[in-house]
Parts: structure tokens; sequence; C-alpha cells
């Protein structure tokens, strides 16, 4: 279970634009609940999901994962149970290093980075299969360098490699939303394939209505650092993208854009 | 003929300053300005030694050593003061000038008396014919024993975590790790190397000077760029042996301008300017292949 009690975040406090963006914000998270956060820009899930990753401190508050606090734990640390995968998919793979040697560095999560050498060329068999199963001809391009994949290619292989060892919690930030329409589905119906498979707890950010209703198992739209809608069980289901999107108008016609 | 000898020995031993410089300059992407100081460092802690009557051999490893704490500051400055990676290199250049000269004792301090290891009784018991060649032969051991073993570094789990941190320090974090120890760790080595280059300069050119470090970084990154143009126009050179190549083609160019006539004044300008042509002509290269495709 992951908890975020009383949390406030200032940004550029001291100075004259200094904007509160959560003031007092809780949120419980129950072991392999999938939630999905739709919110407009700067509503402040992005910021969430940095202040559960521990990207950015917090100036008030607490984080609790079953029941023990982490608030503060660095960043590094707290990736040992957390997969992240990022918007931009250069965030989550090495350029300069092929795909064999990154997949290999993210199966050695957990191990101590020591003079062990880090390939193993008899995993590169069961790299193979996991690449195959994405479907992009990536398990021919073993000794290909990272770089030069396109981008929907490069956030499948984030996706798998944040996922490959025992983690807990899987936090997506907008993952699909740099990737072409087609490329997006793929990734989506992955990323709904693994977190199902591992039993993963996932937040999941994502600007697209229709992933928000289709996949998770609750619903939040967050709205200038506050949940205005929190839907799940029996009050998520029948929704459907229109309900959003007249919700979402609504927020915005009161902000005044 | 000795020119070419005197090349090649000059490039191998600059070779393995390069192959340190390698590390930060273009695995972690850290302009390491410590260099300049790390260098002499390895060079003041061996003119001690042997003074002192030390082994030569052992000032080996103890400029290693003292190379690798200079570095490590160069990081925890950087990494857990949080100064900007250039200034935390100059801080530690400038601080490391004093401790060079107080761990040397003077400015200048000549080793021509002593035994090193270019000059000492197994040496002096190789047949006539083979004393000449064997500074380069010890070089080169020792050049190809060091690029052997970053390469075998770089394949281990704590080396791809080297090149990610370089690469993308992101990814690093997410893997759970610490990205500033990363780099402290980097730091250290290509500074246990640096200042390994500098003992074995110290002990070649049987001499210490607390200016022998100046301009070290511009030398080392001049080989770097060309050692990677080198792999870049030879895909089977690996980036390490690339590296070593361009450290004995560059130290060649060098060589080359000043027997065109140019005083042994100008082989600061020299190396300067050079490293400048490298790095316009090295963008231009590229703009054309890129109108090519």
């Amino acid at each position: 279970m992951l908890e975020l009690r009383n949390i406030v975040k200032i940004y550029q406090g001291g100075t004259v634009n200094e904007t509160c963006l959560f003031n007092d914000f809780n949120l419980t998270i129950p072991d392999r609940q999938f939630v999905c956060i739709v919110g407009s820009n700067g509503s402040g899930k992005t910021s969430l999901l940095n202040i559960i990753c521990g990207s950015i401190p917090i100036d008030e508050g607490s984080i609790y994962v079953g029941g023990s606090n982490i608030t503060r734990m660095p960043e590094h640390k707290r990736h040992r149970r957390i997969g992240r995968v990022y918007q931009d998919p250069a965030r989550g793979t090495c350029p300069s290093m092929t795909i064999l040697e990154n997949m290999s560095m993210a199966d050695n999560k957990g191990l101590p980075f020591n003079l062990m050498p880090c390939v193993n060329r008899k995993k590169t068999e069961e790299y193979r299969e996991m690449l195959a199963q994405l479907g992009l001809g990536l398990e021919d391009k073993m000794g290909v360098m990272v770089g030069n994949l396109s981008g929907g290619q490069r956030q499948a292989m984030a996706l798998l490699m944040s996922t490959m060892t025992p983690i807990e919690f899987l936090i997506l930030d907008e993952h699909t939303a740099a990737l072409d329409p087609k490329t997006a589905e793929i990734i989506m119906e992955l990323t709904g394939k693994i977190v199902a498979q591992k039993k993963l707890t996932t937040v999941m950010v994502t600007h697209n209505l229709r992933y928000a209703v289709e996949y998770g198992d609750r619903l939040l739209m967050m709205h200038q650092g506050h949940l205005e809608l929190d839907l799940s069980g029996e009050a998520r289901k029948g929704l459907k993208v229109e309900h959003l999107l007249e919700k979402f108008n609504a927020i915005s016609i009161e902000c005044g854009n | 003929m000795n020119l070419l000898l005197s090349v090649l020995e000059q490039g191998l031993i600059y070779a393995i300053l390069a192959l340190g410089v390698y590390i930060t300059f273009k695995i972690l992407d850290f302009p390491d300005m410590s260099v300049d100081s790390s260098f002499p460092l390895g060079a003041a802690v061996t003119a001690l030694m042997i003074q002192a009557g030390f082994s030569p051999l052992l000032t080996l490893p103890v400029s290693l050593i003292a190379g690798a704490i200079a570095g490590a500051l160069t990081g925890v400055i950087h990494v857990k003061l949080k100064v900007r990676d250039l200034l935390s290199g100059i801080i530690v250049m400038t601080a490391l000038y004093s401790v060079n000269l107080h761990i040397a004792g003077r400015a200048n301090v000549q080793l021509f008396a002593f035994d090193t290891i270019f000059k000492n009784s197994l040496i002096s018991s190789l047949p006539p014919a083979v004393q000449p060649y064997a500074p380069v032969i010890i070089l080169a051991i020792a050049a190809i024993a060091v690029k052997l073993l970053l390469d075998a570094y770089l394949a281990t789990r704590s080396g791809f975590l080297l090149r990610a941190t370089g690469d993308n320090a992101t990814l690093v974090a997410t893997l759970a790790k610490d990205s500033g120890m990363v780099k402290i760790l980097g730091l250290s080595i290509a500074n246990a190397l640096v200042a390994l280059s500098g003992c074995i300069m110290c002990q070649y050119q049987r001499y210490f000077d607390i200016s022998m470090g100046t301009g070290t970084l511009v030398l080392a990154v001049a080989s770097v760029i060309v050692g990677t143009q080198l792999a870049r126009g030879f895909r089977f050179l690996g980036a390490t042996t690339a590296v070593v190549l361009g450290s004995i083609l560059y130290k060649g160019c060098v060589a080359l301008a000043l027997s065109m006539g140019l005083s042994p004044f100008d082989l600061k300008l020299v190396t300067a300017v050079l490293l400048l042509v490298i790095i316009v002509a090295g963008s231009q290269n590229r703009k054309k292949v890129k109108r090519h495709a």
C-alpha cells in the first residue's frame, strides 16, 4: 500500500512567483491497484509521480509504503521497488549501448554492480524472446546501438527494461504521449499485459482519455493540485470518454480557458 | 629513427593519460580540469619515492592511489557539495599545485642519479642491441596492459553503470543506483590513470617539474578526439585502442610541426592549435557526411 499523507509542495518558495501546488494532499493506493491519472497541464500529475519516486523534495507531509515511512529515502533507493517509464523515450534507455547491453544492465537491477561481467551470453536467448513478443523486430538487432532505434522501439524497450526484475510499483509518466497512434496502442497493450502478469501496483499518467477509461481499475482526475474525480469499482463502470471530456471542459471553463 | 622512437615512447606514455581522460571526457561527459595537476601529482610522488630509495616499481601503485584520491576529491566536491563540474576540477587543480610542491619539496627535482623503471640493473644486463628499445617495449606493455584492464572493467556491471551514467543518469537512478557515487568512482579511476602516466613520464624524462602538467588536459582531449575520429573511420578499432593510437598520432603531429622549424617554446601553442584544427575539421567532416546522406 502506498500512502501520501498531508503533502505540501510549494514551487519557487520565498519569491513573488511562489505557487503552492499541493496543499494537504492525501492519496492512498492499495496493493495491485492500477490507477490512471488524467488532468490538464500544470495540474500536478507529473509532480505527483516525482514525489512518489523521490525525484523532487516535498515541503511537508510524509510518504508511506507498506506502513514504513520513505519520505527521507533518496530517489535511487526507492527505485529498488519501483520501475518507471518516462514520456521521453530517450530517458529509459542508454543510446550509446547496444540492445543486448541495455537489456543485460536492466536485468542486473537489484544485484550489486561489482566486477562481475554484465552481459550473460546464456541469457541472450531469453532477451530475444522478450523482445520478439513486442513484434517490432528488435530481436534481430541485439548488437545495434539503442540510439539508432525509433522512439517507439526505445519506449517498448524502456517498458521491458523497467519491469524485467521483480518490482512492486510501476510508474508511467505519459509513456505513450510521444508515440504514433499505432505504436502507442502496442505499448499500451504491452503495459496492460505486464501489469496483469506481474501483479504490479501501477500509477499511469496519461492524456489519452480512452486509455484512462479502458485500462486500470481506478481513475483520478487532477486539477490545480487536488483530486477533482476519484472513481473506482462501481462508480467507474460504464464510464465513457465523453463523461470525462465533459468534466474536463467544465474545469477549464472555471479557469477561464 | 630516433625521432620516431621518441614519438612512440611519449605517445605511449600519454596514451595512459588519454585512456584516463577518455573515461571522464568521453564516457562521463565531465570536463575534468584537475587532470592538469593530477598528472604532476603522480610525478611528484614518484620523485619523492625514488629519492627516498624506494623501488621504482613501487612508485606505480602509489601514484595510482594518489591520483585516485585526487579524482575522488573532485567527485565529492561536485556530487556532494554540488559545485559545478568545471569549477570542482579547477578547485582541485589549484589546490593540488601546492600539494605537489609540498610532496616534491622543490619546483624541480632531478633524478638522473637514481634507478628508474627504464634504467636499472635488469635493463643494463640486456644485450646492447636491445637496450635502446627497452623503454618503448616497457611502455608498450604498460599502455596495452592499461588498455586491456580498462576494456575488461568496462564490460563489468560496474563498468556498465559508468557508461550509463554518462549516457543517461536518469536510467541509473531507475536501476536503483546512485549516479553520484558512480561519477566519483569514474573520476577516481580516471585520475588514477592520469597520475600513473605522470609517474611514468617523470621516470622517463628523469626529472620532475611543477609546470609539467600545464596543458595536459588539452593534450589528452586531443588524443581522445583523434582516437574517436579514427574509430569512426576504421570501424574494427575498439574505442580504447583508437585512443591509444590517437595519442601516438597526435604526438607525431606535434613532433612533426616542431621538426619543421618551430622552437620548443611553441610546444604548447602547437598542442593547442592542433586540437582546434582537429575539432573544427571533425565537425566540418560530420556536416559533409550529413549533406551526403
